[in-house]
């Protein structure tokens, strides 16, 4: 896996717009950005709706998602380029999601949405039509995704990288200072685990630094990638462009997304807990 | 639930007296500007990031300090440095 088998640039995706054989999905965290305007052919994924079990918090099953695909048009053939608001964060989680229940080719436009209209480039509100598919996913690939016990295992041990802001990590700020701060968790972070925020990754228009740059930034921070490393954040999103970087843009295969993330683990009744820098 | 919904998040149900709320406007020529204002802290670290809303305007919740809000529209980067404090609006409005 490389950087050219999954990142893609806004003129790959320009071109590649009536492909049928390519599927472009927006996956926004403002999931009504969608209605306003998308990319040409683009259809939507609601993280909330679409990926999330109704009741327990947990991923919708193998089969559940297996409808939605086919529902959404999306074969297994397809090649999936996913954008979205914020810089990519809930693209790079259904693109980490897709690859959770084994989809081929996924990949990422570049910059997602914001450099998309940075660029002053179309966006329509006509919702494309595609046919139904009978997609067929795999079992969950667990070697991707991390569980609680997997993190208190890693304390001490492995790699923990926490990629929420510095404000976030040290305690002083419960939530992104785009959100009303929640009071239901405790604040701070995981002890051992290293704060390499998301936004490191990338530039102001949210296009990914260079490979070089990444593994510098990783080797500067004190990440030994020879070991296994656990990526998180508040709810999973910013950690899977982390996972992503790691992953699939640096190949390092031994990299997982903790999902539950903060919102889970500062929850968590006697786990240890580390404030400040 | 998260959302950077255009313009930031709204004031329904929030307890503004524990926020630390920087809100504004983005412009130019007078009129408003579809774009992206970032929050970054005192170290330049990002902590956040809101689309503009239609009237250009964006609202964060911080906490007490130091911060610089960068605009992102297209063509123009502006950057402007404000102290923000609990209970408190503080207003910024950015011409770029």
């Amino acid at each position: 896996m490389s950087r050219s088998d999954v990142l893609v640039d806004a003129d790959w995706v320009q071109a590649h717009l009536d492909d049928p054989k390519v599927v472009i999905v927006e996956v926004d965290e403002d999931t009504t950005a969608y209605e306003k305007n998308h990319i040409r052919n683009a259809v939507r994924i609601d993280w909330t709706k679409d990926l999330q079990d109704p009741v327990r918090r947990d991923f919708v099953d193998q089969e559940a998602f297996e409808k939605l695909l086919s529902a959404k048009g999306i074969a297994n053939d397809d090649t999936v380029v996913f954008y979205g608001g914020n810089n990519n964060w809930f693209a790079s989680y259904a693109f980490w999601y897709f690859k959770l229940y084994g989809h081929g080719d996924a990949r990422l436009l570049d910059g997602g949405r914001k450099k998309w209209e940075l660029d002053s480039r179309d966006l329509v509100a006509e919702v494309p039509v595609r046919a139904a598919t009978e997609y067929k996913a795999k079992a969950q690939d667990t070697s991707i995704r991390a569980f609680r016990d997997d993190v208190l295992a890693a304390i001490g041990t492995l790699n923990l990288v926490d990629v929420r802001s510095p404000d976030e990590f040290s305690g002083r700020l419960l939530a992104p200072a785009h959100l009303p701060q929640e009071q239901s968790q405790r604040p701070g972070h995981v002890p051992t685990a290293a704060n390499i925020p998301w936004a490191k990754n990338a530039n102001d228009d949210g296009t990914f630094k260079s490979d070089d740059e990444l593994r510098a930034l990783y080797q500067a921070e004190g990440v030994d990638l020879d070991k296994d490393t656990i990526a998180y954040c508040r709810i999973g999103e910013r950690s899977a462009l982390t996972w992503f970087v790691l992953h699939q843009l640096l190949g390092q295969t031994n990299v997982k997304n903790y999902d539950g993330s903060w919102t889970e683990y500062g929850s968590l009744v006697g786990v240890p807990i580390e404030l400040g820098n | 639930m998260c959302g950077a919904k255009a313009g930031g998040p709204d004031l329904a149900g929030v307890d503004v007296a524990n926020e630390t709320i920087i809100q504004g406007s983005v412009t130019r020529d007078g009129e408003p500007v579809n774009g992206y204002v970032r929050l970054l802290d005192e170290g330049g670290e990002f902590t956040a990031e809101v689309p503009t809303s239609a009237t250009g305007q964006f609202r964060f919740f911080a906490r007490p300090g130091k911060w610089t809000l960068r605009a992102l529209v297209p063509g123009a980067t502006v950057d402007r440095v404000v102290v923000a404090s609990q209970g408190a609006f503080t207003e910024v409005a950015i011409a770029v």
